[in-house]
């Protein structure tokens, strides 16, 4: 911070200006993404208030009575340990199979790679929506309805990871890889000793939507996950609204305790970024 | 015409087939498990229900029965995806307006219900074909009028009654509106399940006998459309003030800025300790006295390997003593048994007032128009058609003449 | 000479080499060492997606209900589909939504990931905010956005009413549902652009920066000419991304507007979802997925081409 004010006392008045100005509009800014968080959380310590057209900012009764009825009605610590689970899970193997593909598209020319990678990329062109009968077929063939891997092999690979990470590593000097090869490294070594180390950035945003995605995914665990000891998160917060009426309090609870998790790892993989950067000597 | 009689053979012989592949039911002898995939106890009355399956399997020492508790919005998604790939449960939920479809493709099995008169008539008929049942209700809830007591005295009007009419209800709308205070007279949804039940209180129908064409492009039906559309803006807020969107209409009723709220018995828990005198009468008609009833029934599946101990669970479901009580003690909907006496207990249960309307309303019931073939797209076209008219981008009549025309061509194969 | 160049020749059939026995096995173990890295990601997708795609195909040569069986139609569902004017709405209304949200995503993200950049106070800080958005539900979003676009008494209107200008409809209006969803949809997707150029960013080696100055450059020189072709791999990934989820855009309009008013903001996705699981129409909806699936690929083929001329990789 000390090198901050110095920076900006050193600086012209219209530089200085354009410092201050900057600041208002990204705090301005911050305010207006952090208002429907504070709604949000706002509703859910205030029990009984339906959901009103215009947002009430102080509560009247404020309570967290949603919050215990929240665990108290519904097996939501298991629930979330499902999620928890199957979201670690897809982010591990995605992490693995993600920076593989991204190698091999980005340091391994082979003869077809650009239709390879094209399809690769066309799995993301067709929606969810009409491949979820298909798939249900399919894990039926397999007998695996009902079970934790049956929600986990489609998002073991995902064509949005593999892409992220072929430019991460394409961003990579390739005069790293011929110093390494000089020094005798088959492609396993460079793979690990030279790639991995300067995309930390890309790995660690790659954590966050892989995490994300399947924190957030609704339709393929509802139709394959339907013991109720194996719900995830998603689906027990929809399970809060009723054929006829909804209790928003209960609701924005659910959602308070759904996005807490995913707020804390990417504040943590930021700080990851910043650290890996620093520290991995390459700049 | 040739087409579709053609079809209908061929559904009817596919039903047939895939009844006759299942009609021979492994003689249910030793234990057997059934399973039911329901969305009715969602949302809080999952032990509810864990008490009557109790109760069965105590009665039925032979049978366990396995529950799957799907959220309402999505349930239709997962069921969809069961039918395609088969591994639909052997007793499952349903609603009155997916029922025509699932029978005319051959989903449910014909049931063989022991105690008929169990059941309320009108609500046992809904759910039988050609004399067989197909399903079993399980719980009905209708719409009635709700009002405001404090703000009808502060009118100096008489609260409303069974026998009023569109016309009391109109004036009365007119004289507790107030703009400039926030104050509006009424409030009902502009949606195809309003719009059918205005049309036959008004004597019109929405269908020609057949099902074959709509049958509410007259003027009646025109009258019955300009009676729900011309409420907004006049004693109704518009969609561009909020109407619409959820609880909206609720939350006005509970600020105490509404007269009088068209909505379902659901909300008795909801407006229970509002700070003023409300209570509830049957819906006014026009020519007709009609109310529209919500029901959920339990089908069972024409591919079950346990067709007999299914049915028995869905008849014990839906018409056991051990329901009623369980229902009637948690306030979880209305049973939808015949005998009026085992609901007396219903009607001491608090505010409203006048809960016999509840009971009243089902005198004069009208169901929703149900095709077997594009049944949602006839909902959704006629509830935008209709809003178009609300939004005053068409006229009512353009309204009713584009809905027709597209309807038609939905369900007119 | 880089290592891969030299495997490109090996690889290549143009000039058929004469294979000498070293030069087999080194063969052997590059197509072993490929297949390695290839195959975890491979299996996977084809198993459950690339499968699942070409049962799509198959069904959408059927009418089919999900529930009664199928009925063979050869092209009868594309032919239909072609010649019914709502397919071709459906489609302008996606690219109207996409032509809005692209550029207002790419810009904003851009500008909050340079400002979040520099040595700000409480930048950690500041970025978990602007990535709230992308970690709330549309639920919450698309309710606080009606209610700030309300054609009555929304903030927007309110303040466009205090400089004399007569706010619009907006998504109660046909002409502005589309872009009051392009406006809240753009809003809650700045964190997630933001979050892939940051990275993007942090990749970019101080050095050149240093090199920049030395020279004499200032800050929008040393934007120009240093940040945003180092960034390119970037902004490469975050169009075509964007472009290949806009197509498939749904949840912000199912919440917002729910494809109103009229039909005026219904898109692709919703169509095909309807068609799918309410409308009971499954080979229809396969066929307009197929459909979609080509208009994607065909632009995401000329993105692919045109990335040469402006791309710069390491």
């Amino acid at each position: 911070m000390a090198e901050l004010t110095l920076q900006t006392r050193r600086m012209p008045a219209s530089r200085r200006a354009g410092w201050i100005v900057l600041h208002v509009v990204i705090i301005l800014g911050a305010m207006a993404m952090f208002f429907p968080f504070l709604w949000t959380i706002i509703t859910s310590i205030s029990p009984g208030m339906g959901l009103t057209v215009t947002p009430a900012l102080i509560p009247e009764n404020p309570s967290l009575e949603a919050y215990a009825r929240l665990f108290a009605e519904r097996p939501f610590g298991r629930v979330i340990l499902n999620s928890l689970g199957l979201a670690a899970a897809t982010t591990i193997v995605q992490l693995v199979t993600s920076t593989t593909a991204g190698y091999a598209f980005s340091r391994l020319p082979f003869k077809g790679r650009g239709v390879v990678f094209a399809i690769y990329l066309a799995t993301m062109m067709i929606p969810l929506q009409v491949l979820i009968v298909p798939l249900f077929v399919e894990l039926k063939t397999f007998g695996l309805l009902n079970t934790y891997l049956g929600a986990l092999l489609p998002t073991f690979a995902s064509a949005f990871g593999i892409f992220l990470l072929r430019q991460a590593i394409n961003q990579v000097p390739r005069e790293l890889d011929e110093a390494a090869t000089l020094d005798g490294a088959g492609h396993f070594r460079i793979f690990f000793s030279v790639v991995i180390p300067n995309i930390r950035p890309a790995l660690a945003t790659l954590t966050v939507f892989a995490f994300m995605g399947s924190w957030n995914s609704f339709l393929w665990p509802l139709v394959v996950l339907r013991k109720p000891e194996l719900q995830t998160l998603p689906i027990a917060l929809a399970g809060l609204q009723g054929q006829y009426t909804t209790e928003w309090d209960i609701i924005m609870a659910g959602s308070v305790v759904s996005i807490l998790p995913m707020l804390a790892l990417y504040i943590f993989a930021q700080k990851y970024v910043i650290q890996g950067v620093a520290s991995s000597g390459i700049k | 015409m040739n087409r579709k009689l053609l079809a209908s053979v061929g559904m009817l012989g596919i039903a047939a087939l895939a009844l006759t592949g299942c009609a021979t039911p492994a003689a249910d002898s030793g234990p057997v498990t059934i399973t039911y995939t329901n969305f009715i106890s969602n949302d809080g009355n999952e032990e509810n229900l864990q008490t009557i399956v109790d109760a069965f399997e105590e009665e039925n020492p032979d049978i366990t029965v396995e529950v799957t508790t799907l959220p309402y919005a999505d349930y239709g998604t997962a069921l969809q995806t069961d039918l395609a790939a088969g591994t639909v449960s052997d007793v499952f939920d349903i609603e009155y307006s997916n029922y025509a479809a699932y029978q005319a493709n051959g989903v449910l099995a014909p049931l063989e219900v022991a105690n008929v008169d169990a059941y309320r008539q009108s609500l046992i008929e809904a759910y039988s074909t050609d004399g067989t049942s197909y399903a079993l209700p399980s719980s009905f809830s209708d719409v009635v009028l709700y009002y405001n007591a404090d703000l009808f005295d502060a009118a100096g009007l008489d609260y409303p009654t069974n026998d009023w009419t569109w016309e009391d209800e109109k004036a009365a709308a007119e004289a507790i509106t107030d703009q400039a205070a926030g104050v509006w007279g009424d409030h009902q949804p502009i949606s195809f399940y309003e719009y059918y039940k205005v049309l036959a209180q008004n004597g019109g129908q929405f269908l020609n006998d057949d099902k074959t064409a709509v049958a509410f492009n007259t003027p009646e039906g025109l009258e019955a459309a300009e009676w729900l559309v011309n409420k907004s803006g006049t004693v109704m807020p518009t969609i561009e003030q909020g109407q619409g969107t959820p609880d909206f209409d609720t939350n006005l009723f509970k600020d105490g800025k509404l007269g009088m709220l068209h909505t379902g018995i659901w909300v008795f828990g909801a407006v229970a300790d509002v700070p003023f005198n409300w209570d509830i009468a049957v819906e006014p008609g026009n020519t007709d006295q009609a109310s529209a009833v919500f029901s959920n029934a339990v089908g069972v599946s024409a591919t079950s390997e346990h067709i007999d101990a299914a049915t028995k669970w869905a008849e014990f479901l839906t018409s056991s003593d051990t329901m009623v009580q369980a229902r009637l003690d948690s306030g979880w909907e209305l049973p939808p048994i015949s005998d009026e006496a085992q609901l007396a207990t219903y009607l001491d249960k608090g505010a409203p007032a006048n809960r016999q309307a509840v009971f009243d309303s089902l005198d004069g019931i009208a169901l929703p128009p149900v095709v077997a073939e594009g049944q949602t797209e006839m909902q959704d076209i006629i509830g935008e058609e209709l809003v178009e008219a609300q939004a005053g981008r068409k006229t009512v009549q353009e309204a009713l003449d584009s809905a027709e025309e597209r309807i038609n061509a939905v369900i007119g194969g | 000479m880089s290592v891969s160049t030299v495997q490109t020749s090996i690889l290549d059939r143009s000039k058929p080499p004469e294979l000498t026995a070293p030069v087999r096995r080194n063969r052997t173990r590059y197509a072993l060492t490929v297949l390695a890295f290839l195959l975890p990601s491979a299996i996977p997708l084809t198993l459950f997606v690339l499968g699942p795609m070409v049962a799509a195909a198959w069904v959408s040569l059927q009418k089919w209900n999900l529930i009664s069986p199928m009925q063979f139609v050869g092209l009868g569902n594309y032919e239909k589909l072609l010649t019914d004017p709502v397919t071709a709405d459906v489609f302008l209304h996606t690219v109207y939504y996409i032509a809005g949200y692209l550029p207002l995503v790419y810009f904003g993200g851009l500008a909050l990931a340079l400002a979040l950049n520099t040595a700000l106070k409480g930048r950690s800080f500041l970025r978990g905010v602007y990535f709230l958005p992308v970690v709330t539900s549309w639920i919450v979003v698309a309710l606080v956005w009606r209610w700030l676009l309300n054609p009555s008494n929304g903030i927007v209107n309110t303040v466009l009413a205090f400089f004399g200008i007569d706010g619009p409809g907006w998504w109660s209006d046909p002409a502005w549902a589309m872009p009051s969803i392009i406006i809240a949809s753009a809003w809650k997707d700045l964190g997630f652009v933001m979050v892939i150029l940051l990275a993007g960013l942090q990749a970019i080696n101080p050095d050149m920066y240093d090199a920049a100055k030395v020279d004499g450059a200032g800050w929008w020189r040393r934007l120009i000419s240093v940040t945003l072709p180092l960034l390119s791999p970037s902004t490469f990934f975050v169009l075509v991304i964007s472009l290949i989820n806009g197509f498939q855009v749904f949840d912000q309009v199912y919440a917002m507007t729910a494809g109103g008013p009229n039909g005026a903001s219904t898109v692709v996705v919703q169509q095909i979802y309807d068609l799918t699981f309410r409308y009971g129409a499954a080979g229809e909806a396969s066929a307009l997925s197929w459909i979609l699936f080509i208009v994607i690929l065909a632009i995401t083929l000329i993105q692919v081409r045109g990335q040469r001329r402006w791309v710069n990789y390491g």
